[in-house]
């Protein structure tokens, strides 16, 4: 045995941009640990403040290390930082504490124990940060599993709700699917390439002599682990859980799937396509249009019949990712920047809309039925205009940042020579009308004239030994997180160039980029 | 004098908003109508300021917005605005007053969504930027998807829904336009732009313009609306509360035609200029079309509406006669449209409360007995509407058919039988309102202080422009003549009169633009 263990090197580990990610992955540490005490007061505000502590304290680390430029790496060949996965932990930190706030209240939070069900969130935000710094085929892995597996138990854990068991299970057997086609899609990858690094394959395929993108091996795997990940990003025709999955899961949750989980999905696109595989833009982009395409218009279409606003709001959300992907498809810089950009209007635009829909479904005897939402603008003013402000954004109408996302996505497809596929956003924009302005018309345009009779508030049972004495009306938090997003969303409407610098910042990551 | 277009744009929004979270109704309804009046103030100072010598714009106002888009905020007068400004300024303060004496559920919501169509309007006007153009564009869509869905009559929320698909299906095609026009003329390495003085200077090819104007059309004549995309007129018109549809009808389709002159002909002549056939077969038709319906309508809203079909057709085709003349008379007649059919819709609210609401033709009748005033007020505006000489309506239509019998003159002959039509339908309506025997339900009532007092002062405009049309013409030649110079000069290099056949194709692309 010639070998000493100074032979062998540990990776260089730049500590201070791996913090975010420590303070993620302590905390949910941290918070498991403290979930394992009984007192009251542990449970109901000290697990709920240390999760919050952690993400803020993430967010914090986050700008202290946001500095513009290429890639820097964190711990050699696994994990890099540059501002693209910056920002975009950001969206997850922000969707995180979103979600911390609207499950205050919850059932499922309850059900499942706050300890573990904020560590589990911890957990899937630590997976989701993973994956948007990975540089690596199997530290993506490692991410989409990290970031999977606890979504699944958190899928589930109102465990007396048979809907919420049933979106668990077929979530679980759906991304199961997904990540093994992203696995086999991933090994094809390397097995045609023979690099895991993003860098390198991207070197091995744009060298002269190198492997072309019509390299069986390479197509395949190309094919496949797109197919992986459309799973999660919901991208049609691999949407189908979508619906069920939203409805049946804890609304929070919902919020936190529809507007981190696809964040996520799209980091990983935007890494693989725009990074790795750049040079062959000309051979995947139109293969990827038409799949944006289908999106568009399958989700779209989906949603018109729908009278749950979840399932609405899950429809709504695969058009979004169809809309997104144009920015990835066009693979210049602009698009980079539009796809960044719309991610952040679109948490704000779900957020807001999610909100409302928590906010009701615990005091209607209607759940999360369009019902629920009737003559709000008369009851509940301060509910109904965030959920009007959300549906006018979803939809485009200007003074809301909606309309600058969608402005900038149709400017990169214009730019990048996809005229065709702005058209399809727009097409896709008119379709989407008839059930945003439905749910608009509902609560609005109701019967106002005719008394309507009080809808009787349901109060939550109390469960498990501690029932919240705070009624079910009093859900400041709530209100709170609508109110807020809707103000963000109108404020970048009306001023949107803080967003346009974010992302600006994002987009100067991925140098190899037209 | 300065004169700060933004003070005018947003005084009716910043009324509103103090008086919705500030004020009680009773008096928020009055700062409303305060504002419309400081609106009307402030345009009449500018009017009588207006330096008529200059073609260029006037109090320009001219900031960044979104460089990044490179949206301006950029707003300006010219002659060809000048006039529609005023239009909506004078038409919005009896449209206010006649609501603020009536009682609305939910004033405050009913007013701020009033104040906020008069900012949108008036920012679409002033709008010297395209994206500005756009957002104004759409943004009008807000409140009155609220006016005609909250306080509409019948089946309000299908009309409304129906309304805003139709316009926003156009307007959403005009935003992926806009957006094309924009990034497909930036030049290579320059910035773009959407400012539309910037848009004329640089070029596009005449394949680009042609499918961009196409999609600028589908909006503009839905919101005209023209003949084939009129469908949303039956039941919008039905069901739109008076004082809102006197504004959807008079002011809101003007922003249509109007982008032709502002947009369309300057940025892109050749493509005008390729389609400008079709569009005046399609003014022709609306012409012909709007005027036969409005014949055979027994409701008399849709009298109206239908004839606004026809109004539109002659402006249209003056439009695209692309002739400085009738150029001309499209814009009065769009400034004459404007305040004939403002009194035309109030009138028929006084009329229909004299019939117990009612608005049936086989049911009026006889109103004129015992209210002269009324039947006074009306004949001037009856005949105005159809053109009589001496009113400022002959004036337009006279020049829009000068123009037409310049360049079309096969065109020219068939839209003069719709003046003929003019006088069939709207002396149809006089009579069979006014006159004959008095319907079963029919009060013959004078019309009272209050409906005076909002309707008079609109009559007097009329008559003082019917006896002083150059106070128009004077002001707006320079503008109108410049705007449609590019497309006239595309049309025929050498001189105006060549027959088709030896139009040189190839030199088109070479006439530098003004």
């Amino acid at each position: 045995m010639t070998l000493t263990i100074a032979d062998v090197h540990a990776p260089v580990i730049d500590y201070r941009a791996l913090s975010p990610l420590m303070a993620t992955v302590g905390g949910s540490i941290v918070v498991m640990m403290a979930g394992l005490l009984r007192p009251r007061f542990v449970q109901r505000v000290l697990v709920p403040v240390l999760t919050a502590l952690s993400l803020l304290a993430a967010l914090g680390l986050l700008i202290w290390v946001w500095e513009p430029g290429d890639q820097r790496p964190i711990i050699e060949g696994a994990l890099t930082t540059d501002t693209l996965a910056l920002g975009l932990s950001a969206l997850f930190l922000v969707a995180g504490l979103v979600t911390v706030l609207l499950s205050l209240r919850a059932e499922a939070v309850r059900e499942a124990g706050p300890g573990e069900y904020c560590a589990l969130l911890l957990g899937s935000i630590s997976g989701m940060v993973v994956l948007a710094e990975a540089t690596n085929l199997i530290t993506v892995f490692v991410g989409i599993e990290l970031l999977s597996i606890p979504l699944y138990v958190l899928c589930a854990s109102e465990l007396r709700r048979e809907t919420s068991l049933e979106a668990g299970l077929k979530y679980l057997v759906i991304g199961s699917v997904g990540s093994a086609t992203l696995l086999y899609g991933l090994a094809l990858v390397y097995g045609a390439t023979g690099q895991t690094d993003f860098a390198s394959i991207a070197d091995a395929i744009g060298s002269e002599g190198g492997v072309g993108i019509t390299d069986p091996l390479l197509l395949t795997g190309v094919a496949m682990a797109a197919t992986g990940l459309a799973f999660k990003a919901s991208v049609a025709p691999f949407h189908q859980w979508t619906p069920d999955v939203y409805q049946g899961a804890p609304t929070p949750i919902t919020t936190f799937m529809a507007v981190a989980t696809k964040a996520a999905a799209l980091a990983i696109f935007l890494r693989l396509f725009d990074q790795a595989l750049v040079d062959t833009q000309t051979d995947w982009g139109p293969a990827l249009a038409a799949l944006a395409t289908a999106t568009i218009v399958i989700g779209n279409v989906g949603a018109i019949p729908q009278r749950s606003l979840k399932r609405l709001l899950a429809w709504s959300s695969v058009a979004q990712a169809g809309y997104m992907l144009a920015g990835v498809v066009v693979a210049t810089t602009l698009g980079l920047r539009a796809t960044c950009l719309y991610l952040a209007v679109y948490l704000l635009m779900n957020v807001a809309a999610f909100a409302v829909v928590v906010a009701r479904e615990r005091v209607s005897e209607h759940g999360d039925d369009i019902a629920s939402i009737e003559n709000l603008g008369q009851a509940e003013p301060w509910l109904a205009w965030p959920m009007t402000i959300s549906m006018l954004a979803l939809a485009g109408f200007p003074a809301t940042a909606g309309f600058i996302g969608k402005f900038y996505l149709i400017d990169a497809s214009v730019d990048g020579n996809y005229t065709w596929l702005g058209i399809v956003i727009v097409v896709g924009s008119v379709v989407s009308l008839v059930y945003y302005l439905r749910v608009i018309a509902v609560m609005w345009l109701g019967r106002y004239e005719v008394e309507m009779p009080t809808v009787p508030r349901r109060r939550v049972k109390p469960i498990g030994g501690w029932s919240p004495e705070a009624g079910a009306r009093a859900q400041p938090e709530v209100s709170l997180v609508a109110i807020a997003a809707a103000a963000a969303t109108i404020l970048f409407g009306l001023w949107p160039n803080p967003l346009f610098d974010a992302a600006r910042d994002m987009g100067s990551s991925l140098s190899g980029l037209f | 004098m300065t004169i700060h277009l933004s003070i005018v744009l947003f005084m009716p929004l910043a009324a509103a908003l103090v008086g919705a979270l500030l004020l009680p109704q009773q008096v928020m309804r009055w700062l409303v109508f305060a504002a419309t009046l400081g609106v009307l103030a402030y345009v009449v100072v500018m009017l009588a300021d207006f330096d008529s010598g200059s073609r260029g714009l006037q109090y320009v106002t001219d900031d960044s917005w979104i460089p990044e888009l490179g949206i301006r905020y950029q707003l300006g007068v010219d002659g060809l605005n000048l006039f529609l400004i005023a239009l909506t300024a004078i038409a919005w303060v009896p449209c206010t007053l006649w609501s603020v004496f009536r009682e609305h559920e939910r004033p405050k919501l009913y007013f701020f969504n009033l104040a906020l169509a008069e900012t949108a309007v008036l920012g679409s006007f002033m709008a010297q930027d395209l994206a500005l153009f756009v957002v104004f564009f759409d943004l009008m869509l807000v409140p009155f998807y609220f006016l005609i869905g909250g306080w509409g009559t019948g089946d309000r929320v299908r009309a409304t829904t129906k309304f805003v698909i139709y316009t926003l299906a156009g307007s959403l095609l005009m935003l992926a336009g806009a957006v094309a026009l924009g990034a497909l003329s930036t030049p290579d390495g320059g910035q773009i732009s959407f400012s539309i003085a910037e848009l004329t200077r640089r070029s596009t090819s005449s394949g680009t313009q042609e499918w961009i104007v196409l999609l600028f059309a589908a909006a503009f004549f839905v919101k005209a609306p023209l003949f084939p995309l009129h469908g949303w007129i039956p039941e919008t018109y039905r069901s739109t509360p008076l004082p809102v549809l006197a504004l959807l009808s008079g002011v809101l389709s003007k922003v249509g035609v109007y982008g032709f002159l502002r947009i369309v002909l300057p940025t892109m002549p050749q493509g005008a200029q390729h389609f400008q056939e079709l569009f005046i077969v399609v003014a022709v038709f609306s012409i012909l079309y709007g005027s036969a319906l409005a014949f055979s309508q027994d409701n008399v809203r849709l009298v109206v509406a239908y004839s606004s079909i026809a109004q539109l057709g002659f402006i249209t085709l003056g439009i695209f006669s692309l002739d400085p003349k009738g150029a001309q008379g499209a814009v009065i007649q769009m400034v004459n449209h404007g305040l004939v059919v403002v009194p035309l819709f109030l009138i028929i609210g006084v009329i229909a409360s004299r019939a117990r609401g009612s608005e049936s033709l086989s049911e009026l009748g006889g109103i004129a007995f015992r209210a002269p005033v009324l039947a006074t007020l009306f004949v001037i505006v009856s005949f105005a509407t159809l053109a009589m000489p001496g009113s400022p309506n002959f004036v337009g239509e006279i020049l829009i058919l000068f123009g037409a019998f310049e360049n079309k003159l096969a065109y020219g002959l068939v839209a003069s039988a719709g003046v003929v039509l003019a006088a069939v339908y709207m002396i149809r309506f006089f009579q069979r309102t006014m006159h004959n025997r008095p319907g079963p339900a029919v009060e013959s009532r004078d019309v009272d202080r209050l409906d005076f007092a909002a309707i008079a002062p609109l009559v007097a405009v009329i008559v003082a422009l019917g006896l002083y049309p150059q106070f128009v013409l004077h002001r707006s030649d320079k503008a109108t003549t410049a705007r449609i110079s590019a497309a006239q000069q595309v049309q025929s290099p050498v001189a105006s009169r060549q027959s088709p056949g030896t139009r040189p194709v190839m030199v088109l692309k070479d006439v530098p633009k003004p």
